[in-house]
This record gives C-alpha cells, sequence and structure tokens, in this order.
C-alpha cells in the first residue's frame, strides 16, 4: 500500500529516518553480523586476535550431547507449553465469548497474569511447588519423594513449563477473545435459527474463522517460548538439575558469559536465529495463505 | 443467547471459575505468604488466612534487595525505552509513509527484518558493542582506510571508545533498536485520509508541520497503546539488565529479585521473597489494571 499523496522535499524524510537507522545498525545489524563472525572464528585464549575455523564451531557444538540434550529440552518445553497455554486459553475466550453473566470480569482478569515479569511469576512459581514449604509439599508428605524439581528432572521441567504457560494463558486470551469478537454476531445468530447448537456453531463457524489467529499465535508461544523463558529458568532451575532444563538461550548465556566460550556461543546464536527465521517464514510463506477463508 | 442451554451454561461457568482461580491463585498466594512469619510459611500446608507481618516482611525485603533505587531504576529505563519508541517509531513511519526518497523500499525491509530476531538471540555480540557503542565505526574506519589517513594527515590516532555498560543509556538504546512501534504507526498512517495532507499542503503547511499539527495529535491513541505494550516489557526485561550492570547502582527491580531466593540449607526465608516478589509485580500489574484498553488494542495492532 502506497500513499497518494506525499512531500516533495526529502531532506526531512531522510533525517526522520536516521535516529532509527542508526540504532537498528549499531544494536542489531552489527551484532548480527559479529555474531556470524565470531562463530566462523575462535579467540585466541591469550588475545591477539581470532583465527579464522570455520565451520569447527558448528561442527563442535553439533557433536556435543549436552547440545542435543538443550535442543530436545527447548522443543519439548515449547510443545508442551505452547499447547497448554493455547489449548486452555482457547477454551477460557471461547466460553468467555458465549457472554452471559459475568463474562466482563473474566475479560478484565484473565489478562493479568500477562503483565507480570516471567522472573517474578517464576518466583511465585518457585514457592508454590516448593516441595518442601509450599502446596505440592502436602503431596510429598502423602507420598515421600514424589515430587521435587531440585532432584527429578522431569518435576523441574514440569515447573518452567506450568510457571510459562500461566503467563501465555493470559497472552493467548487476549488474542482468541479479539478474534471471537471479530467474527459477525448476525453469522451465529444465523446458524442459531438454523437450529444448530452452541458446540456445532463452534466447530463449523468460530473455530475456522479464528485459524489465522490459532496459527499466529502458534508461532509466536514458540518463538517466546526460546527467549521468554530465560528468566523462568533463571530463577526456578538454573538449568539443573543435570542440565534437564538447559533451555537454548540459557545455555548460550551460560555458555558464553559464565564459560567465556563467545565462539560457542556465537555458533549457538545463529543456529537459534536460523531457526526462528525459518519459524517466521513458515508462518508468512505457507500457513499465512493455506487458512484465509475470508 | 438465542437458546436456553442450563447444563452448557453450568459447565461455562464452572470452567470459566476455575480458570478464574488459576488465573488469581498465584497473586492470592504471594500476598498472603508475604504476611506470614517465618514459621507459618514453611507450615505445610500453609495457612490461607493471612498472617500479621504484612509490612515487616515489606519493609524487610526492601531493605534487602535495596529496592527502592531499584524501582526507580526500572521505573527510567521503562519509561525511556517507552518514550524512545514511542518517539523514534513515529519519525520513522513518518519518513517510510509519507516521502518517496530513494532506497526507500530497502530501508522498510531493513527496519522490518529486525522484527524477527529478538535481543535475547543476539546477546553475546550486543553485549559486546554495548561495552564499546562505537567500535562498529572504528572498525568501518579502520576498514576503509580513512583512520589511516586522518592519522597521516593531522597525527591524531583514531581510537574511538565509548562503553555504555552500567548506563542508563546502555540499558535503553539496545531495547529500543527493533521495530515493533514503526510499524504500529505505518499501518495507522496508512489510514490517515489523504485529504488532510493535501488540505495542509494547500494551506502552506511542510512535512514538520504537517507532522507535528495533524498526524501526531491523530496518533494519541497509538501513542498510548504502544507507551502502554513498551512500558512493560521494559520493565520485565530480565536477560539484559542481568548482563551489562555488573554494577549495583544501576540494577533493576526485576533482576534484583534472584538475591531474595532462600539459599539451599539456609533458612527458608520465603515470607521476605514473597514479599519481594509482591513489590516487584504489582507497578506492571496496576499499568495492566489502568491500561487495559491500551494493552488490548497495542497488542492485537503491533501483533507482538
Amino acid at each position: 500500500m502506497e500513499k497518494r499523496v506525499t512531500f516533495a522535499s526529502w531532506t526531512i524524510g531522510i533525517l526522520f529516518a536516521v535516529p532509527q537507522l542508526l540504532l537498528i545498525f549499531t544494536f542489531f545489524y552489527w551484532p548480527a553480523g559479529q555474531a556470524v563472525y565470531w562463530s566462523l572464528t575462535l579467540q585466541q585464549p591469550w588475545g591477539g586476535g581470532n583465527i579464522w575455523v570455520g565451520l569447527d564451531n558448528f561442527r563442535s557444538i553439533l557433536a556435543n550431547a549436552d547440545y542435543w540434550n538443550s535442543i530436545t529440552a527447548s522443543l519439548v518445553f515449547a510443545g508442551i507449553s505452547t499447547g497448554l497455554a493455547m489449548f486452555i486459553a482457547l477454551v477460557l475466550a471461547a466460553l468467555t465469548d458465549r457472554q452471559l453473566a459475568g463474562s466482563r470480569l473474566y475479560r478484565v482478569v484473565l489478562i493479568w497474569p500477562y503483565g507480570i515479569a516471567a522472573p517474578a511469576l517464576a518466583m511465585a512459581f518457585r514457592f508454590i511447588l516448593a516441595p518442601e514449604a509450599g502446596f505440592l509439599a502436602v503431596v510429598n508428605k502423602g507420598w515421600p519423594g514424589f515430587w521435587d524439581p531440585g532432584l527429578d528432572g522431569a518435576d523441574a521441567m514440569a515447573s518452567i513449563i506450568i510457571a510459562f504457560s500461566w503467563k501465555y494463558v493470559g497472552y493467548n486470551f487476549i488474542f482468541f477473545l479479539a478474534a471471537f469478537q471479530a467474527i459477525p454476531r448476525s453469522l451465529i445468530e444465523a446458524a442459531a435459527m438454523d437450529g444448530s447448537g452452541v458446540i456445532r456453531r463452534f466447530w463449523d463457524i468460530q473455530f475456522p474463522l479464528i485459524t489465522p489467529t490459532i496459527f499466529f499465535l502458534l508461532v509466536i508461544n514458540i518463538t517466546e517460548s526460546f527467549q521468554d523463558s530465560f528468566g523462568i529458568v533463571d530463577i526456578m532451575t538454573s538449568g539443573g538439575p543435570a542440565n534437564a532444563t538447559n533451555l537454548m538461550v540459557y545455555k548460550i548465556y551460560s555458555d558464553g558469559f559464565k564459560g567465556l566460550d563467545y565462539s560457542g556461543a556465537a555458533a549457538q546464536s545463529i543456529i537459534l536465529m536460523v531457526l526462528i527465521v525459518l519459524l517466521t517464514i513458515v508462518q508468512f510463506r505457507f500457513i499465512e495463505r493455506r487458512v484465509h477463508y475470508r | 443467547m438465542v437458546e436456553r442451554t442450563p447444563i452448557l451454561n453450568f459447565f461455562t461457568h464452572l470452567i470459566l471459575f476455575i480458570g478464574f482461580v488459576f488465573c488469581i491463585a498465584p497473586f492470592v498466594v504471594v500476598a498472603i505468604a508475604a504476611s506470614h512469619n517465618l514459621k507459618d510459611v514453611n507450615d505445610v500446608p500453609m495457612s490461607l488466612l493471612p498472617g500479621s507481618d504484612f509490612w515487616v516482611n515489606i519493609k524487610t525485603a526492601w531493605t534487602t534487595a535495596d529496592l527502592g533505587p531499584k524501582l526507580l531504576n526500572s521505573f527510567i529505563v521503562a519509561a525511556g525505552v517507552a518514550a524512545g519508541k514511542v518517539i523514534i517509531s513515529a519519525l520513522t513511519a513518518f519518513a517510510i509513509v509519507y516521502f518517496r526518497f530513494p532506497g526507500r523500499i530497502f530501508i522498510f525491509w531493513l527496519i522490518f527484518v529486525t522484527l524477527m530476531l529478538p535481543l535475547e538471540v543476539r546477546i553475546v555480540p550486543t553485549y559486546a558493542v554495548v561495552a564499546n557503542v562505537l567500535a562498529p565505526y572504528q572498525a568501518i574506519l579502520d576498514a576503509t582506510g580513512l583512520s589511516w589517513l586522518i592519522e597521516k594527515v593531522s597525527g591524531v590516532q583514531v581510537s574511538l571508545n565509548l562503553g555504555l555498560l552500567n548506563s542508563y543509556t546502555g540499558l535503553i538504546l539496545p531495547l529500543v533498536a527493533t521495530a515493533t512501534g514503526t510499524f504500529l504507526y505505518r499501518q495507522f498512517f496508512l489510514t490517515v485520509p489523504d485529504e488532510l495532507t493535501e488540505a495542509a499542503r494547500m494551506d502552506g503547511a511542510g512535512p514538520l508541520r504537517f507532522f507535528i499539527d495533524v498526524l501526531l495529535p491523530l496518533s494519541r491513541n497509538n501513542m498510548a497503546a504502544l507507551g502502554t505494550i513498551m512500558f512493560l516489557w521494559a520493565w520485565n526485561q530480565y536477560l539484559w539488565p542481568l548482563l551489562i550492570t555488573t554494577d549495583q547502582s544501576h540494577a533493576m527491580a526485576v533482576t534484583e529479585l534472584k538475591s531474595l531466593i532462600p539459599n539451599v540449607g539456609g533458612t527458608p526465608e520465603w515470607h521476605i521473597a514473597m514479599a519481594g516478589t509482591l513489590i516487584v509485580m504489582l507497578p506492571p500489574l496496576i499499568v495492566v489494571v489502568f491500561m487495559q484498553r491500551w494493552l488490548v488494542r497495542g497488542l492485537i495492532a503491533t501483533e507482538k
């Protein structure tokens, strides 16, 4: 889309674009380029610049069992938490959209979790899910050792999934509700007149019409699960126990800044970037086209 | 709506109510735990009746984590990011939409690409840039031979160095350098009728005048929405402030939470930890509650 009426002199236009361009050059393109450079070189331990090693950094990462473990953990985390957060939000939004008494209250409150910082909610859940003090301690009293995120990898993974999903239910709810409300009321009323029930109307009218939102949220949730999980992991599990929750961004951070392996961290960043760009492209190219019915 | 569905209505209420409880429960638990004393908070199960130590705990958490200055820092950074985004995005969107200079499409794509890669995935090199923000320009001067030329001509050796670690600028600028806001404005500017521009031009208004007197007042809704989202987003940043603030005087509230986690084997001071959590989650919660309309509108418009 283009404007028909524009201004003839360019000076102000170019001047106005400069601040943004400077910013993204300095803090986006340069670092991204730097990451590529680092991933292909190895820093000398005694200083004196980087030496070119080609794809060796990638080879050594991909040969590392810890890295594959981190990818698996990230995918498990992304898959389960996205599924959980989207399913719950979809159900809640569909029910809120029925506009029974009290639905205004739900519309207001269910959004709250999205405003909370990931580390803050991680603190809250760390307490709630603590094996010795919080609420699961009650279960542990009955079956000692039933729940211990500090020792059991699966329990730790479950904890971060619960914390992350709690926040993103709120986020997905906003979008699902907006999508439901954008469906013309007359469509649903007409279907009701034809005798279709609530559930039938949901599957045959509302659900197909919100598929673009579903796929949009699918991509966003997966990307967010790669990045917004950092605070949750850092507060709740620190990647442990035994690397069970060492998600990709957390591993980049600990390898790069704790282990001071910039080249390895840069190579990991590149792999993650490629993964996210691929996801975005998949969304734009394939999914968007297939789901627009209107 | 049009039919009577008592059973379905019952389940609708039931499920929504359960959702409501799960959504509210963490807030309530945090608030109640923050009001207990050390013994009560570690009771199994913890009593859901509020204890009497609320203000004591809040005060302890406040002083232990030194939250006063940290909250102020968070506020400065969040407001700075919000203001920076609101202003810079408006300028850029105006340039992209209302002018036809060569390379405009290229610039559009340059900005668009930044949407795809969040700060978290390019964190290591961005850190290096912030450690010396002029390094990219130094490298360009070196590579083009300009620094050699300058040294020959003036005898001055060019070494640009400006570290932004432990500074508000270093915290804020990289967070501003993405394209979310630009697209929000762009979509909106495209819906502004051309007649307005024509009328303004006929009255002798230049681009600057049109931007300030017509476009900005029209974008107030967008500004509120964008400002709300960016404020929340910046307030909730964790990884970035964690990295670049080694000095306590610039640390943000969210990163300070970590210092309140009870040590393994130490006293389980969950009541203090929860009081601190409550303090840190309160400001964004207030923003969400009071700015809900803008938040929802902004989220949906930016698709962020």
